[in-house]
């Protein structure tokens, strides 16, 4: 039902670094309600796709359309939220509380001075509510768990109502049912609010029970499909080299 | 009839430099405390000691040239604030290599200036080792002036140093302009720096940024606390130490600083007492508390 709004356009990209070629060739589209799952093997460009997707790298050849705009010239960043892989690795220290950081998200969609007002209060605590975190929001955020930190990063990301999410593997080391319970309200977000998720992941369960498309990459798209599509891919099967075994029906 | 001067404070304010010492100190004490939280967590503390060192070639200059030594040595520590962060992004250096490189070349382009000038005296020494006690009142306010611009820059600009400190590549994806922050941060600490040299001198300047920082960090759960304990132990560590100095004739830059030492040995002792499972009192949300919470 969302499906008809090209968000992400990424054209022939490829991508080198002191001379090793990361990545070649790279052309896909990301469409409103799209949840597409990125997988690929360790070193396979994954990480540095959406990086360049999001303008923090240059590609060496090709160019990134986001909402219409070339990334270089895109300003509309309050459309879109990130959640890095290092959010993981978070300094236990750090002296922000929950409210602080999910506020933090709201400067992509201010000018000059960039300061969090009394208004802005009010989209803090729809985020927080939305990750079901409202009741930690004055803890400093290093003495949540992992699970609970990466629904604060999520609230970050959503707290200006993006169009598209980009996730990079943002339950690693999180444990079994929280992880479980972060991707279910990923999912609800997308069907709910049409948001489209990119998300990068090793998790075979999530692209069994939750996306509806699949890109796999090792620095060249091998695949970009459908999940039904993506289940009976040989080319997939291949490059999964036996290590994995899918089972492709939803609940 | 003059009111007489009963109290130790009242002896002690009644001469005109040390009104302008604790005038001077506790301004120039608190702008490095709140500058320093945000070079703390972004671990670039040793940003505060390599400037330093830089400015002592800044004031070798200026002494060279017969050009106010502390003006010298704020145009050259912000140029080597600049190309310490040129030589990260361009040469792929190391923070710490960068600042490593460009302060003791700084050290040592202040050695040969000094040597060739004929300067190794009483001045030089009150850079090196701080003299608030002999500010002057166009100093207090060219501190007050420098101090008021560092302060305004981080109250203006607080929520975009507060994200990139957390997370520089989401700030970057925020449309936060990463680069050009660095450079007002960068710029920002080199003027603290030659502000911090008056009171406590180019050896011991990194030390006010950094201590009432990390001990503030020991105890805060937000990031304005942290700036505002900060602050009150570095305003606090300039009164005590000044007052100390006075009744004591101790030097007043040693006695700063170690005040400041001694705070910090305290709030991380608090920490460890607020961990600890016997006789402590459990800190909200600490692992004991987490467990309560099934997470």
């Amino acid at each position: 039902m969302f499906n008809n709004d090209p968000l992400i356009f990424v054209e022939n990209v490829s991508f080198g670094f002191q001379g090793l070629e990361v990545l070649r060739g790279v052309s896909f589209v990301l469409y409103r309600g799209d949840f597409m799952a990125l997988i690929g093997p360790n070193g396979s460009g994954k990480t540095t796709l959406i990086r360049i997707i999001l303008g923090i790298l240059k590609p060496s050849h090709g160019r990134v359309v986001l909402m219409g705009q070339e990334v270089d010239q895109f300003n509309q960043w309050q459309r879109i939220g990130y959640v890095p892989q290092k959010a993981t690795h978070l300094d236990p220290y750090f002296p922000a509380s929950v409210r602080e950081v999910v506020a933090l998200g709201l400067l992509s969609g201010k000018r000059f001075p960039r300061l969090i007002t009394h208004q802005d209060e009010a989209a803090i605590e729809r985020a927080l509510e939305q990750v079901d975190m409202k009741q930690l929001k004055n803890r400093r955020i290093g003495e949540l768990s992992g699970g609970q930190q990466q629904r604060v990063f999520i609230a970050r990301a959503i707290v200006n109502g993006p169009d598209v999410l980009f996730l990079d593997e943002p339950t690693a080391g999180v444990d079994a049912e929280t992880h479980a319970r972060f991707y279910d309200m990923l999912a609800e977000l997308n069907r709910n609010k049409g948001l489209a998720i990119a998300l990068i992941t090793h998790d075979f369960g999530i692209i069994t029970k939750h996306v509806n498309k699949v890109a796999c990459l090792n620095q060249r798209l091998f695949f970009h499909g459908t999940h039904e599509e993506f289940c009976s891919s040989e080319v997939v099967q291949e490059l999964l080299r036996g290590e994995h075994h899918l089972v492709c029906h939803r609940h | 009839m003059p009111p007489s001067l009963n109290s130790p404070m009242d002896i002690l304010l009644s001469y005109a430099f040390m009104q302008r010492a604790f005038l001077a100190g506790f301004l120039i004490s608190l702008t490095c405390a709140i500058l320093g939280v945000f070079l703390v967590l972004r671990r670039d503390a040793m940003i505060g000691h390599g400037l330093a060192h830089v400015t002592f070639g800044g004031v070798a200059l200026g002494i060279f040239l017969y050009v106010a030594p502390i003006l010298m040595a704020l145009g050259v520590a912000v140029v080597s604030a600049l190309g310490i962060l040129k030589l990260k992004e361009r040469a792929g250096l190391y923070g710490d290599t960068a600042i490593g490189i460009i302060s003791s070349l700084g050290m040592a382009l202040g050695i040969i200036l000094v040597s060739a000038a004929g300067s190794y005296n009483v001045d030089l020494f009150g850079y090196l080792f701080g003299n608030i006690l002999a500010i002057d009142p166009v100093e207090v306010w060219m501190s007050f002036i420098l101090a008021l611009a560092v302060l305004s820059a981080v109250a203006i600009f607080y929520q975009e140093f507060v994200f990139l400190t957390f997370d520089s590549e989401s700030a970057k994806v925020s449309g936060v302009r990463v680069k050009r922050l660095d450079a007002l941060m960068g710029m920002l600490t080199a003027v603290t720096v030659v502000l911090g040299m008056k009171v406590v001198g180019i050896l011991l300047v990194s030390a006010l940024l950094v201590i009432p920082a990390a001990a503030s960090l020991q105890v805060a759960r937000s990031f304005k606390e942290a700036m505002l304990i900060s602050a009150a132990l570095a305003g606090m560590a300039a009164f005590c130490g000044l007052v100390a100095a006075f009744y004591l004739d101790w030097p007043s830059s040693g006695t700063i600083v170690s005040i400041s030492g001694v705070f910090f040995l305290i709030f991380y002792l608090i920490r460890l007492r607020c961990k600890s499972p016997k006789g402590g009192q459990n800190v909200p949300g600490s692992p004991t508390d987490l467990i309560k919470l099934g997470e």
